[in-house]
């Protein structure tokens, strides 16, 4: 156990479970034919289910089913045969049947694990269960006074929610696990994986105690959405229960809000009051019922997860841990990355997606998939550096402005006049005049100062003002200077 | 002319087809008797609509198209089913206002099998009441009355009190209506009338305003058994909108008129015989049992014996149903708001003073029932002695086909009675609870009458979905009675 | 189990129904009885028995995923009490 808390009266340890609330990737929501679209105008995605209207019932989606089956087999979990939906009750105004479909006793998925990297190797995170469930509406409340407003478009989304074992013990242990899980749904597809867009979002269960003694008050920080803010929420709410307790006082349980202005957590009001959900079996639905037909179909069509893909991509591209875990995050950056790999040597191919293309999706602030770049944009790029007609150096110059043309690589650099010489005999040319003007530094160099070998280059690239091929100037250039 | 007034359905129809009397002229009839009537009814008249569609079929049936089983016919609709366009309140404050902008799927087979819906018919709010007394639009009256007492106004049952009165007083030709723990039933019984709740599951719940959606199924209240076949016809479907709907096929019920009750075995259960049973119905119960036996059937003894049981099962299931099912009433998104800066005194106080008292009692006792504590104690109970209530019907069909009882405890009462104690006025319903529970085919038939003159009803109960032969039975009685 | 005039509004916290002094004097006495009434149910051994969720034996039939609708925006809001700009408006909620 690495991670430990300071506190007066010595170390204390920090227990973690977490409830990720992922929004399944579905054309439809859960119980209703509304689209899931994010960003359509208020009330405007609002069947009769999401909105509560008298008469309206639930129908379940069968896609929604499928993902949640999908997302226990790649966490390695049990799949229920039978599972029930259950109303959870309680007033609120943008849960507008007054109660929410969700799975209580008997969920769709039961136990399964996954296992995230430390600092001291791999660690197995228990996940306890997965259940179905609707999303609430979404409340605005700082747009006036008095009133608060509520926009119904994400009432009714499905959502699977994940919990986990109370099984981490450091904020970036919880950072690591929400990226691995995320990673896995990316991958298998069942949700986005969008934490800004509140796609994926998690409450988190912390509690703190001495190394050894049981276990101390939860407390449950409500729909954090960032890995950063996850962290954050972590480090300050464990400080807090332990200068509570040191201080003599009690850690309540309950419910609190993280604020990511002040970075700090507090006790959320109102919805409180009250706790006791009532729980029962929804009467408009059916029990769920699967087969084992179903759970083998969906079995057979899972993709390589990203475990797997991170094994084969260090064996088969002989990649660093960190490269290939970078590329299997995102299953579209993975495909994107063997498209490219497939004819090129793997090393030039990593770093120049790992280093420029992700550098500069980062400036756009845009996703490899959402961006218009393909594979074979790239590609031509990286086979002109391989074949010596561009430097590695002048590529990443023209980079972003090559991005942004629709013009073939080789018609690009035409246009700019880029051309890296490569002629052998000009090479030549171009190294005798520059060791002629430094008579000089040859014989010190001819004396033993290779040092100056650098500095030849330099001056012969200059001279080509940046055009000579830079592997041919330092194979022609050792030729000469040994002669 | 002919006369009108106590038509039946498949004579009006034979009188549209031979074009002895128009759509209109039927319509018009009975909008002017409703306009007449002092009964309270109606709760919303829809009468131009109504004037309409009369037309509409007038030319249908004139240009010989292709015409629906209920062309033409006037009927009235239970304020329970959600209309298009025309207000639906559920016989609630709360819903005062309510315009759903959609149909029910069984007023949708309605209409579009041609009927014309004359207005949205009384009832107990949200179904919940045995003589149509909780109304927010005041109470129905039935339109028969006592030899003893003739200045004495009796209930026409309920819930489905407007619908039975309306029908009796011949301001319809038939109505719908629901049945949760005996809604049809009993105000047909009360009426005089035909009432058939038909198995769970054989008409789309879909737009009906949920009061216990494990119980709640729609029926028709009609004149004569043939009516209710013609009815059920129309209302029943496989609706994909509704995830308790039954994909089982739907036969011509119709057909029971060839159903043949020789040989059959008739149960009589014994626990039937409850405490309270009025000497006269035990007397008309004979006279049946002697119809059957003269007709060929068997009669045997059958017990049921948690009978005595079913009752509070019922008082615990339904509520707890309800509490949720009613959430949604909550001031937000249509209906009735009392107005306040605070959300939570907006909540309380809306559904305070939009609900009347027995749905505030029920949602009372729905809230407890499922509360943290006491869930198990009576929630839970009582889902196992439904299944121990629904087990003895089991067995009793391995002996018997049909099984037949009274289906009230006594005849109508007058209004104003039995309201000091809930529970005098919950007992109404011992007799058809049961089935409810079960899910069972019921029908109501008038048996004979008591001598002051009142009706009173015969319960036929059936397998699951063998309608035809409880429609079979109750024509049976009809035939027999004399009258 | 007998209900006390704290059951009696915890209750109605839960069910969101203000109820004044006279009507939680009289709701206790009246639900008193009724669950004193279906108390009954205690007699009964239900042991070895299955809770009965439904009488709706046949499987669930799921929906395909696609989108669909009958519904133009505006009467989502149609009946609402209040409403501005596309949403509804309710008393503002503190957090």
């Amino acid at each position: 156990m690495s991670y430990l808390i300071d506190g007066k009266t010595g170390k204390w340890e920090l227990v973690m479970g977490l409830e990720v609330h992922a929004q399944i990737k579905s054309n439809s929501k859960l119980f209703s034919t509304a689209s899931t679209y994010w960003g359509a105008k208020p009330n405007s995605q609002v069947e009769l289910v999401d909105s509560g209207m008298p008469g309206a019932l639930p129908v379940i989606n069968e896609y929604c089913v499928d993902q949640a089956i999908k997302t226990g087999l790649s966490l390695n979990a049990k799949i229920n045969k039978k599972s029930i939906f259950d109303r959870k009750n309680y007033f609120y105004p943008d849960l507008p049947q007054g109660y929410q479909i969700s799975q209580f006793e008997h969920p769709i998925v039961g136990s399964g694990f996954l296992v995230i990297e430390t600092e001291n190797g791999q660690k197995s995170i228990g996940i306890t269960r997965i259940h179905l469930e609707q999303d609430a509406g979404k409340s605005i409340h700082d747009q006036d006074d008095k009133s608060s407003f509520i926009d119904l478009n994400r009432s009714g989304c499905a959502l699977m929610e994940i919990v986990s074992e109370p099984d981490l013990n450091s904020p970036e242990e919880a950072a690591q696990y929400v990226k691995k899980l995320r990673a896995i749904l990316k991958c298998i597809g069942s949700c986005d994986g969008n934490m800004e867009r509140g796609n994926l979002r998690a409450d988190v269960n912390v509690s703190v105690r001495k190394p050894g003694e049981k276990l101390g008050t939860r407390c449950e920080i409500k729909n954090v959405n960032s890995i950063k803010f996850i962290q954050q929420a972590i480090e300050y709410e464990s400080k807090r229960q332990v200068e509570l307790i040191e201080n003599g006082e009690n850690v309540n349980q309950e419910t609190r809000l993280f604020d990511p202005n002040s970075g700090e957590t507090r006790s959320m009001r109102g919805k409180e009051e009250s706790h006791d959900y009532r729980y029962f079996p929804d009467p408009d639905l059916p029990p769920l019922m699967i087969n084992d037909d179903r759970i083998e179909k969906i079995k057979n069509q899972l993709p390589e997860l990203p475990d797997e893909k991170k094994k084969r991509f260090k064996e088969e591209y002989k990649l660093k841990d960190y490269d290939a875990e970078i590329l299997v995050e995102d299953q579209f950056v993975s495909s994107f990355f063997e498209e490219l790999v497939e004819k090129r040597d793997s090393k030039i191919v990593v770093s120049w997606v790992t280093v420029e293309l992700f550098s500069y999706l980062k400036k756009k602030d845009i996703q490899l998939q959402d961006s218009e770049i393909k594979s074979k944009k790239i590609g031509d790029l990286l086979d002109l550096i391989i074949d010596g007609s561009i430097s590695n150096r002048q590529a990443k110059e023209i980079f972003e402005e090559y991005i942004e043309t629709d013009l073939e690589a080789s018609d690009f650099i035409k246009k700019k006049g880029i051309k890296q010489v490569s002629d052998k005999s000009e090479i030549e040319a171009l190294i005798k005049s520059v060791l002629q003007k430094n008579v000089e530094m040859v014989d010190d160099y001819k004396r033993g100062k290779e040092k100056l070998f650098g500095f030849f280059v330099g001056q012969v690239m200059k001279e080509s003002k940046g055009k000579a091929n830079p592997q041919l100037v330092n194979q022609v250039l050792k030729d000469l200077l040994s002669k | 002319m002919k006369d009108l007034k106590n038509l039946d359905i498949s004579t009006a129809k034979d009188y549209l087809l031979k074009k002895e009397v128009s759509s209109l002229e039927l319509t018009n009839f009975f909008i002017e008797r409703i306009e007449e009537s002092k009964l309270n009814c109606f709760i919303t008249h829809t009468f131009d609509d109504a004037i309409e569609k009369a037309k509409e079929s007038d030319k249908k049936i004139s240009s010989n198209e292709e015409i629906g089983i209920l062309e033409g016919i006037p009927i009235g609709m239970k304020d329970l089913f959600c209309t298009k366009g025309i207000r639906t309140t559920a016989g609630s404050k709360i819903l005062e206002n309510f315009i759903p902008f959609y149909e029910s799927t069984v007023s949708k087979n309605l209409l579009n099998d041609g009927a014309i819906i004359l207005g949205k018919t009384n009832m107990d709010e949200f179904a919940m009441g045995s003589a149509n007394t909780t109304s927010f639009f005041g109470n129905v009256i039935n339109p028969l009355k006592s030899n003893q007492e003739n200045n004495k106004n009796l209930v026409p049952g309920g819930s489905s009190g407007g619908s039975a009165s309306s029908v009796a007083a011949n301001l319809c030709m038939a109505a719908t209506g629901s049945d949760t723990g005996g809604s049809i039933r009993q105000p047909a019984s009360f009426c005089g009338l035909v009432g058939l709740k038909p198995s769970y599951g054989r008409c789309s719940r879909f737009g009906m305003i949920a009061f216990a959606s494990s119980l709640d199924q729609a029926g028709p209240i009609t004149k004569t058994v043939k009516d209710a076949a013609i009815m059920l016809q129309s209302m029943s479907s496989y609706d994909e909108k509704d995830s308790t709907s039954s994909r089982k096929p739907i036969p011509r019920y119709l057909d029971f008129l060839n159903f043949n009750l020789k040989g059959k075995k008739i149960g009589l259960p014994t626990e039937y015989k409850v405490e309270g049973l009025n000497s006269e119905i035990v007397e008309v119960w004979e006279d049946t049992i002697n119809f059957f036996k003269k007709n060929g059937a068997e009669i045997i003894n059958i017990s049921l014996p948690h009978t005595s049981f079913a009752l509070p099962t019922y008082y615990i299931i339904a509520p707890a149903e309800a509490s949720a099912n009613l959430a949604r009433y909550d001031g937000v998104k249509y209906g009735f708001r009392e107005k306040s800066d605070d959300l939570q005194d907006m909540y309380e106080c809306t559904r305070a003073k939009g609900f009347g008292d027995e749905v505030k009692r029920r949602l009372m006792i729905g809230t407890y029932v499922l509360s943290a504590g006491y869930y198990d104690a009576y929630y839970l109970k009582a889902l196992k002695v439904r299944q121990l209530i629904s087990n003895d019907f089991k067995s009793a069909f391995e002996k018997c086909d049909l099984i037949l009882t009274p289906t009230t405890p006594n005849v109508a009462f007058p209004i104003g009675e039995k309201q000091k104690d809930p529970i005098e006025m919950y007992l109404n319903d011992v007799l058809t609870v049961p089935a409810s529970l079960a899910g069972l085919p019921a029908i109501s038939v008038t048996g004979g009458k008591n001598k002051n003159n009142l009706p009173i009803g015969m319960q036929v109960i059936g397998r699951p979905f063998e309608e035809i032969s409880v429609l079979a039975a109750g024509k049976l009685i009809e035939d027999c009675r004399g009258f | 189990m007998s209900i006390d005039n704290k059951t009696v509004r915890k209750v109605s916290k839960l069910a969101k129904i203000r109820i004044n002094e006279q009507e939680e004097i009289k709701l206790i006495e009246e639900l008193n009885n009724i669950l004193g009434w279906v108390d009954e149910l205690k007699k009964v051994d239900t042991e070895k028995i299955e809770p009965m969720l439904s009488v709706f034996n046949e499987s669930m039939v799921m929906r395909k995923d696609e989108v669909y609708s009958e519904i133009s925006d505006d009467l989502v809001l149609k009946n609402a009490p209040e409403s501005k700009s596309g949403f509804f408006v309710v008393p503002k909620v503190v957090e």
